[in-house]
């Protein structure tokens, strides 16, 4: 049994602004082992993102509330000091970001950015850092690290930068990586890099990753476990062979369908999922899916429970359909045909 | 001579036509500001798009296909090189007489964010179009406002709004709207769905389908990602350093891929299937981009290329003919039978000088004669 | 870098030789009548008149004539011979004397402005919203709105000199500052105050919304997340990006005072520099010097558009020079 790093219990995440309480995130739960990959799916506006902020510390702000646990190794994160936070940053959790470019500080040199981040934990001279920084460049495939440690982020590319980025990310041997839609902004060969490096990394440096997209054909390789999120919520989990091959939200059927496949004939239009997310302000009663699902029917007005419906065990989900229903229903909205016939 | 002219069986008239054009950024040094090098952006491209097609233009970053859209409309001006839009050679064209073409071919950019003007009204953006080109009265640009929001699925209720009160996708609608405000013929769309949501994405991508048989639009479509582009393009080009390495009907680029850079590239488009994306073999394309400013001499993949010889890093291969409209320009062609090889070879020979001009309509009678690849896939 | 620099003050001679051609279209041929007479001065003979309307070419007439005008008056300029017709002395070595009052003036004020505009901008940024963020920037509106006149004329008033309601500091006159120390910067405190209020409210409100801005930067959240101290964060991320706006800003109001700028604080403190020197020669409509100090203040200006764009190419290294 490998070692459990992270177990999150029922968080809540909410931020007061001048339109309202924004309900960012609603109660979501989910473990972390050592060596594992989590992948986080959902839209913009699904709560992926802050979920992954908080882990962080990164959402404190007077504006913001939370509840529930988040405990990291057996300590709630939520109940450290901002003070303690900052050693927990970086040297116990690392994170990466979207946009490598906007992301790296432009005006100091790539190597003084990782050497910043290695004395901010350890008391090491600045020759050691230096050589170590040196070390994890190369180690994050970056050709000549003994030369590009001195660049100016604009001198790398952007699937350099995100290199840096990880090694920055790294460079305290954390126990977590973060990875927060690492690979959007970057072109389909380099995401693929990028993805690889991510999964050989956890590797070398025994960690989990928590890896947060949009995409799930990005995580189709690496996760192991897959949360999709919607509205705040976990709306399904499961082993990622679940997700991919017996889903049961028609949420995650959307997603699968929206992406333009290369395995399968181009269908005459892609599946798309109407309308769009719910305002986190104002959430409609019962599923907060149900206005945008094309198999709603009334008992979706109450909110069906993150529950086990299917024979595998830990596959959960929120959803009333019928199991057998979905399974004959399904394929029509992921092979992406004419959805609008349902 | 006999793979050269199926090029030029066709249907349809051509729209647009590109002769070998070139964009060059000068890179100066020194007191007197000399040219010392040039960023080699776009190196002798040509192709044409025929009325009522797509024709997606793919590649990674810093190949030169945004570049090349935007010389296209002439947001930038060609170095070199001829530019036919609907028969008008637009290249050298002053403002009074391009501001008329000008209304027919639009772009449509990648960050819906960045490219509406945050302090105007959603109206306004759309409308301005229309005022510049002085189209209609007051109340018809109005009330054709009203019309171009609902068609791309915003409500007119929308008019008085400013673009951060909407979300990206939306936002992209709104740019879409823009675009469409004065009929154009041409839409040139620049990565348009890559900053969007997958769920958003597919939207947009339906829509510009939706868009495109109401109006009789002509897509040139732009991004780097092989999964879209097949979506929405009848053909599709393969740019890599500022040049087209490989042009196919689409279907027939995914099935047969002939340039080893276009097989890297379909093997990185994420599968969201666990199964067959642990199967696949994934090439993965060492390094990144080489500089535009010195491309590597014979074939500009080679350094990345994993069946280069001593004759890809000396011969710039040509751009050649194997068949149904797909053309390709490499010395070590995957897919292609020996028969055909064979033939492409001798065509080689007999005109070497015409193998770069095999992306064009060939020219027989003297007079544009605009034909371009047939019609791949019935609407 | 070096090919940039020299072709950089080839731009700036350039500019300088419009300036003059400016300068001398204003003071001389715009306002129309005999200028001869003007240069003379109130108090000239005829005699004295037509000997410098000869010297400076008035007697020429037409196109070929102005050209001839203007560049003797450049020539006698840069070749230190322009004398002031209204009190016979040489132009240049009356802006030389005043060159040691203008810059105590203008050195001093610019660390005290400098300063407190960034402890400003940095206090009521990181309190954004809070009280204290509030007093100070009614305050800073309040030193922004200040006219330098009412506000010199009135701390003379209160705190210096003999008639002072309480007499802390001297009134006006300039002590050198190698002749003694001390008094040097006991007479210059006040106009130091009074020239750098403005600017520390302008410079804290510019700083604060810049960096606001930044706060929001991805690189940041990223610095944040490294697990770097608040204080790091602020200091070498945030602070350092906001401030390179500011450098633009700094260079040239530096240089607009350093050029001779200070006119009414020089004036109400009695300090003979080379804003004093400016203001003496326009109320006695002295043409000469004019010409001079505003050709000395536009070489201030273009040299530190220079060092400027220097200083940003060193700041962000993204911007290369070219």
């Amino acid at each position: 049994m490998a070692e459990r790093l992270l177990e999150v219990n029922d968080l809540k995440v909410r931020f007061a602004t001048e339109d309202g309480i924004v309900q960012a995130v609603s109660g979501i739960s989910f473990e972390l082992e050592r060596g594992k990959v989590l992948g986080i799916v959902g839209e913009s506006g699904s709560g992926k993102s802050v979920t992954a902020m908080t882990l962080m510390g990164l959402t404190r702000g007077v504006n913001a509330r939370f509840e529930g646990e988040v405990l990291y190794k057996g300590t709630d994160l939520l109940k450290v000091s901002d003070r303690d936070m900052q050693d927990f940053r970086g040297n116990e959790l690392g994170m990466i970001f979207q946009d490598p470019m906007t992301s790296l500080n432009p005006v100091y040199r790539i190597g003084d950015q990782i050497v910043e981040a290695i004395q901010a934990h350890e008391n090491v001279d600045k020759r050691t850092a230096r050589a170590r920084t040196i070390e994890l460049l190369r180690q994050v495939g970056i050709p000549n690290p003994e030369t590009r440690v001195d660049n100016f982020p604009h001198e790398f590319s952007g699937g350099m930068r995100q290199r840096a980025m990880i090694a920055m990310a790294l460079s305290c041997n954390p126990s977590i990586l973060i990875a927060d839609e690492p690979t959007t902004a970057l072109d389909v060969t380099i995401q693929a890099q990028i993805v690889e490096l991510v999964s050989r990394l956890k590797e070398d440096f025994d960690s989990a990753v928590i890896f947060i997209t949009h995409d799930l054909g990005v995580i189709a390789d690496i996760a192991d476990e897959i949360i999709v999120m919607y509205a705040g919520r976990v709306v399904e989990r499961g082993s990622k062979r679940d997700l991919f091959y017996d889903p049961q939200m028609p949420y995650t059927w959307g997603l699968l369908g929206s992406i333009p496949r290369l395995d399968r004939p181009r269908p005459e239009r892609l599946h798309t999922i109407e309308g769009s997310p719910p305002s986190l302000i104002n959430l409609p009663d019962g599923c907060k899916f149900r206005p945008r699902c094309p198999h709603a029917f009334e008992k979706c007005t109450q909110e069906p429970g993150l529950e086990n419906r299917v024979e595998t065990p830990g596959h959960l989900d929120r959803c009333w359909l019928d199991v057998d229903f979905k399974r004959s229903h399904r394929d029509q909205t992921i092979s992406g045909d004419s959805a609008e016939a349902a | 001579m006999t793979v050269l002219e199926h090029a030029s069986e066709s249907d349809g008239s051509a729209l647009l036509e590109v002769r070998h054009v070139k964009k060059y950024f000068p890179i100066r040094k020194g007191v007197l500001q000399r040219e010392v090098a040039h960023v080699h952006a776009v190196d002798d491209v040509s192709f044409a798009v025929r009325e009522g097609e797509t024709l997606g233009l793919v590649g990674e970053s810093g190949c030169g296909k945004s570049t090349l859209g935007r010389t296209l409309v002439r947001l930038l001006e060609p170095t070199a090189g001829e530019i036919v839009f609907q028969g008008t050679p637009i290249q050298d064209l002053g403002p009074r007489r391009l501001r008329p073409l000008r209304r027919e071919m639009q772009m449509v950019f990648q960050d819906p964010y960045a490219s509406l003007n945050p302090r105007k009204r959603v109206g306004t953006i759309v409308s301005d179009p229309m005022r510049i080109h002085d189209l209609g009265s007051r109340a018809d640009q109005k009330r054709r406002v009203g019309e171009i929001l609902e068609t791309v699925g915003l409500s007119p209720e929308h008019y008085n709004r400013f673009p951060h009160e909407f979300s990206g996708g939306q936002r992209q609608r709104i740019g879409i709207a823009r675009a469409l405000a004065l009929r154009p013929k041409l839409i040139i769309a620049d990565e348009p769905v890559s900053a969007l949501d997958v769920s958003i994405q597919s939207q947009m991508l339906n829509l510009l389908d939706d868009l495109q048989n109401e109006f009789q639009l002509t897509y040139i479509f732009i991004a780097h990602d092989l999964g879209v582009v097949r979506h929405v393009s009848d053909r599709i080009a393969v740019m890599y350093l500022g040049k087209i390495v490989e042009l196919s009907p689409a279907e027939e680029l995914y099935t047969r891929p002939i340039m080893p850079y276009t097989e890297a590239l379909l093997s990185a488009v994420p599968l969201p299937d666990p199964d067959l994306a642990e199967q696949r073999e994934r090439i993965v394309l060492e390094g990144d981009v080489p500089s535009p400013i010195n491309p590597p001499s014979g074939c500009r993949f080679h350094p990345r290329c994993r069946y280069a010889t001593d004759v890809c890093r000396q011969i710039e291969p040509p751009l050649v003919d194997y068949g149904n409209a797909h053309l390709a320009a490499c010395h070590h062609p995957l897919n292609v039978d020996k028969a055909t090889l064979q033939q492409v070879e001798v065509a080689k020979q007999h005109s070497p000088a015409e193998a770069d001009d095999s992306a064009l309509p060939q020219d027989t009678s003297g007079r544009s004669n605009p034909a371009v690849a047939p019609d791949t896939r019935s609407r | 870098m070096a090919a940039y620099i020299l072709r950089r003050i080839f731009g700036m001679l350039i500019v300088l030789v419009a300036v003059s051609f400016i300068v001398y279209l204003i003071f001389i041929v715009i306002p129309g009548g005999d200028p001869a007479q003007r240069i003379a001065g109130k108090v000239a003979t005829q005699a004295n008149i037509v000997s410098i309307r000869h010297k400076l070419g008035l007697d020429r007439h037409g196109f070929t004539g102005f050209f001839i005008q203007w560049f003797k008056m450049v020539k006698a300029l840069f070749t230190a011979k322009l004398v002031s017709y209204a009190n016979q002395t040489n132009v240049v070595s009356q802006i030389k004397q005043g060159l040691p009052a203008t810059f105590s003036l203008s050195i001093g004020a610019a660390i005290i402005w400098m300063g407190f505009g960034v402890l400003v901008g940095l206090i009521s940024a990181v309190k954004a919203g809070a009280l204290s963020d509030r007093v100070i920037t009614a305050l800073a509106l309040v030193g922004i709105s200040l006219p330098v006149a009412w506000l010199g004329l009135l701390l003379r008033y209160f705190f210096a000199g003999e008639g002072g309601a309480v007499s802390w500091f001297p009134d006006g006159g300039y002590v050198p500052l190698t002749s003694d120390p001390v008094q040097w910067f006991y007479h210059l405190l006040l106009p130091w105050l009074t020239l750098a209020v403005l600017f520390i409210g302008f410079y804290g409100r510019v700083l604060r919304s810049n960096i606001l801005d930044t706060i929001n930067e991805d690189f940041v959240r990223t610095a944040k997340a490294k697990g770097l101290t608040s204080r790091r964060i602020l200091v070498k991320h945030v602070l350092r990006a906001s401030l390179i706006p500011i450098v633009t800003l700094f260079g040239l109001d530096f240089a607009s005072v350093l050029g001779g700028g200070a006119i009414i604080t020089e004036t109400v403190y009695s300090l003979h520099g080379v804003g004093w020197y400016a203001a003496q020669s326009i109320s006695n409509q002295d043409l000469p010097p004019l010409m001079g100090v505003t050709l000395y203040g536009a070489m201030f200006i273009v040299v530190f558009t220079l060092l400027v764009d220097l200083a940003y190419a060193y700041l962000d290294p993204r911007i290369r020079l070219s």
